[in-house]
């Protein structure tokens, strides 16, 4: 799953560095992220994973570092599998 | 020194990047940050250049809202922030529910907003008054 946020971010983030130098922990936001990436983020991960990110899961944290981004998307996996 | 009753927000897009945005997202896009008002006021343009500075300027204006709303940790809808054109041309800023209750909490009195852009980049500024 980090393999597909990564090429998401690379090609939604438009960050000023390249987010292979980054840890999953890194800060997406110090590292340049603006609010117009965030939602194209957003947008395709909800694309790519099905997915959608409810009210209580836009939040900047969220959307903060690769791992943050991966627990969110794992959450909203296993909401979905409840509903199925 | 005395606490400024003003807070300014200001923002600036890069244009082709909202073109971009619209063009690979579609609707999903326009409707998460749009609302119908907004979305009817910016396709009523002529060209879909004009449209992404129109609706460019309006991000802009929503998050320099945001800005002196200073949201804590959720992010505001942005369809609650809307930014509302009168005949003459001149725009205001209304909010609704969350965006509403903030900037109550917050104690601003009213926003005023200044919207602007060029072929590449749209920019706002906002004012609110405490």
């Amino acid at each position: 799953m980090n393999d597909k946020i990564r090429a998401i971010l690379k090609e939604n983030a438009h960050l000023p560095v390249n987010v292979d130098t980054l840890n999953d922990e890194q800060n997406l936001y110090d590292a340049g992220m603006s609010s117009h990436s965030t939602v194209n983020v957003m947008l395709a991960l909800e694309d790519e994973f099905d997915v959608e990110f409810p009210a209580r899961l836009l939040r900047r944290s969220v959307f903060s570092s690769v791992a943050s981004i991966r627990n969110a998307i794992n959450e909203l996996c296993r909401s979905t599998e409840l509903v199925l | 020194m005395k606490v400024s009753p003003y807070r300014v927000g200001i923002d600036i897009v890069d244009v082709h990047r909202i073109q971009d945005s619209i063009q690979r997202f579609g609707d999903c896009f326009l409707n998460r940050l749009f609302t119908r008002a907004e979305q009817a006021y910016c396709e009523s343009l002529s060209h879909n250049t004009t449209i992404a500075q129109c609706l460019a300027a309006r991000f802009a204006a929503k998050e320099a809202t945001i800005k002196v709303l200073r949201p804590e940790a959720a992010m505001l809808d942005w369809r609650t922030i809307e930014i509302r054109r009168h005949q003459g041309g001149y725009c205001d800023i209304v909010l609704y529910e969350d965006a509403a209750d903030l900037a109550q909490q917050r104690g601003i009195i009213t926003l005023s907003v200044s919207m602007s852009h060029e072929a590449a980049y749209a920019t706002a500024v906002v004012v609110a008054e405490f």
